[in-house]
């Protein structure tokens, strides 16, 4: 009996060690690595070599000077999840209960983008959002925008570049919780005189929390430090958080400062999903 | 099932909080005292005397080589200069134009060359200040004087005798250019000099200026009287604090690196700072976009090219590097990239390769305009790192 209590608790180890390693390798190893880099003394550089001098004031400096973009990131990146959220979920809905037989090729639809890349389908907003395009001058003559507005350049392009970059992430996950729902139990709040409104907040709603979680997750977390799509479709002034980290490695050499607000970066998030999964209340559900 | 997961998750979430708070109380505490192992980083500098490879160029005929995009004529065409290279010289060359940026590309071999090991490359061409950089950083192997002897036969008299590597001991121009301004004439109309991009009030938010740091701030600190050749840091704080304002006012629509012709075709710019050689090109599909020499003057440049440390076919690459040199195949070269030719000599070859662009000014600058280009000084270490970041600030939000 105790044999194979304890052989049993080897197997188990034995079965962690492929992810723990994992992990090790790909995720404790560089997060030491960046950690110890955002420690470095600031005046290091590549000819002079870095010094650990545990200057924890790397991080109050990047704080003071780039909270503007940090915040920015948070906003877009919120405001991006939000808008992925309102459309994915009729998307998602719309496939799960209503496609029947088209179910399959509206989900290939949703992941097709996904054979162009990245960069292709963000490039191919500035040509929908362009100056003389046709957006622009129909919104112009309808004067929604004025002769001088314009969309490229500006937040709005950047959030529409994420959310559209980010919706299938959304998708995909709600797609998989409203269609495990039994929809008898929808069918039956109607026998019990809910309309349907009601109905979609009392059933389907709650019982696609956990899709709502992970996809929301799935969105905000690549969103936040998202660089791609302010590079592309901003303006120097909605530059996010992955544009200043970006520059200050590979252009300012500023190792010790890219590494302090990576650092701060993950945490912040960390943070923030903590307190989203708790105030969830979806633990069980996840 | 599912719910045992979930709440094992749950509880580690709510630990893992814990041990997060306490382990940076612990290490804030240690800190003082630990050092950490693995990772300290000594400065990257190297003796190209002691990163060297043996040169096996004799019995390995091939050659390998970064390069950047559209800089050289099709490869595949016979009569082009890279077939008859490699027919001539019995030569294989690997080419791949994979720099797209200095700066990236120093972030891509620095771990390499920084520990004095192999980037698999014999021939990287990259822009004066970064090649200032990685010869004094000690990654670059100088190159054998009796092996090019049309480099210093036939480099143009402005492209000599630079402050970094006065001599050519480590560095042959490829192409070189000249940093002006561009604009679309169906768009807006004439623009004359940088002030206008920074302050003309019917250009704002459709300007964009180049994202090098040297490029942009050559001209920010001409258009406050100052010389780039040859500022001081007051004249930098000035020059940065401008900048800065202007970036503020939304008259910049972005700082961009290779892609800004696009959006000037497209009309998305209207004017825009720009090299000479991507002007020509654009010129040739969309006559409405012209090319401007700023009242504040140009800025010349090269992009070199470099044998870096520990590459195994020099003697290759200085067959390369002199054969590009001959005056034939230079303008043969020109006619197809529209760069600034830095082969002497090239000029009078073209007339037999097209005609029309002997008297092409940017391809063949007359020597009054290339007295007065002008050149961003050379910084040490520690303000190149100042300004660089002052400037990732500027532009960067």
């Amino acid at each position: 009996m105790a044999e194979t209590t304890r052989r049993k608790g080897r197997v188990g180890y034995l079965l962690i060690l492929p992810g723990g390693l994992w992990l090790l390798l790909f995720f404790a190893f560089p997060f030491y690595s960046l950690v110890a880099t955002s420690l470095y003394d600031p005046s290091g550089s590549d000819f002079r070599g870095y010094e650990m001098s545990y200057a924890f004031g790397n991080y109050v400096d990047v704080i003071r000077d780039y909270w503007q973009p940090m915040l920015r990131s948070l906003l877009y990146g919120a405001t991006a999840t939000f808008f992925c959220l309102v459309l994915g979920y009729v998307l998602a809905y719309a496939i799960a209960f209503k496609s029947g037989r088209w179910k399959v090729l509206l989900l290939v639809l949703v992941i097709a983008p996904f054979f162009t890349s990245f960069l292709i389908r963000t490039l191919s907003w500035k040509l929908l959002l362009a100056d003389d395009g046709f957006v622009v001058d129909t919104l112009q003559f309808v004067h929604i925008l004025g002769a001088d507005d314009r969309l490229l350049a500006t937040p709005f392009a950047v959030v529409a570049g994420l959310t559209y970059n980010f919706l299938p992430f959304m998708v995909l996950p709600l797609f998989a919780s409203l269609d495990k729902i039994d929809y008898r139990l929808i069918e039956a709040s109607g026998d019990l005189y809910a309309n349907p409104v009601r109905a979609f907040f009392k059933v389907t709603w709650p019982l696609s929390l956990p899709g709502v979680v992970s996809g929301t997750l799935l969105t905000f977390i690549p969103a936040v430090g998202d660089f791609i799509n302010a590079e592309i479709l901003g303006n120097t002034n909605t530059r996010m958080i992955g544009n200043v980290i970006q520059s200050l490695f590979t252009d300012a050499n500023d190792y010790p400062a890219a590494g302090a607000l990576s650092v701060i970066l993950m945490l912040m998030i960390l943070a923030m999903v903590i307190v989203y999964v708790r105030r969830a209340g979806t633990e069980e559900l996840l | 099932m599912s719910s045992v997961v979930g709440s094992g998750r749950g509880a580690v979430t709510r630990r893992r909080l814990l041990q997060t708070g306490g382990g940076l109380a612990v290490a804030g505490i240690g800190a003082g005292a630990l050092k950490l192992p693995f990772f300290d980083a000594p400065g990257a500098q190297q003796d190209p005397a002691s990163c060297v490879a043996g040169d096996v160029s004799s019995s390995d005929s091939s050659l390998i080589i970064s390069n950047w995009t559209g800089y050289i004529d099709p490869r595949k065409k016979e009569k082009g200069t890279f077939q008859q290279f490699e027919d001539s010289r019995q030569i294989t060359v690997s080419y791949t134009d994979d720099v797209n940026d200095n700066a990236e590309f120093y972030a891509k071999v620095r771990n390499q060359l920084g520990a004095c090991e192999p980037i698999d490359r014999d021939l990287i061409v990259l822009t004066d200040w970064m090649a200032a950089r990685m010869i004094s950083l000690g990654w670059i192997q100088p190159l054998d004087k009796a092996k090019v002897p049309n480099l210093h036969a036939n480099l143009i008299a402005p492209l000599r005798g630079r402050q970094w590597d006065a001599d050519l001991s480590y560095h042959a121009p490829w192409q070189s250019g000249l940093t002006g301004i561009a604009y679309n004439a169906a768009q807006v109309g004439e623009v004359r000099s940088f002030d206008e991009l920074l302050h003309r009030a019917d250009l704002k938010g459709r300007v964009t200026l180049l994202s090098e740091m040297r490029d942009t701030m050559a001209f920010v600190l001409k258009v406050q009287g100052a010389d780039p050749d040859d500022f001081t840091p007051e004249e930098w704080e000035n020059a940065i604090e401008e900048l800065r304002k202007v970036v503020s006012d939304g008259q910049i629509r972005s700082f961009v690196g290779n892609d800004y012709l696009n959006d000037l075709a497209a009309g998305n710019v209207v004017a825009c700072e720009a090299w000479s050689g991507d002007v020509i090109q654009a010129t040739f599909e969309n006559p409405d976009i012209k090319w401007v020499v700023p009242e504040e003057g140009l800025a010349l440049w090269s992009d070199n090219m470099l044998v870096p440390n520990l590459a195994t076919h020099q003697a290759n690459a200085e067959a390369w590097i002199d054969y590009y040199y001959e005056p034939e195949v230079a303008a043969k070269l020109a006619a197809w990239v529209n760069y600034i030719c830095p082969v002497d000599g090239a000029r009078q070859a073209m007339e037999k390769v097209d005609a029309s662009l002997v008297d092409n000014p940017l391809i063949f600058p007359d020597e009054q305009v290339l007295a007065e280009t002008f050149d961003f000084m050379p910084l040490d270490d520690r303000q190149s790192q100042e300004y660089e970041r002052e400037w990732a600030n500027v532009t960067g939000g």
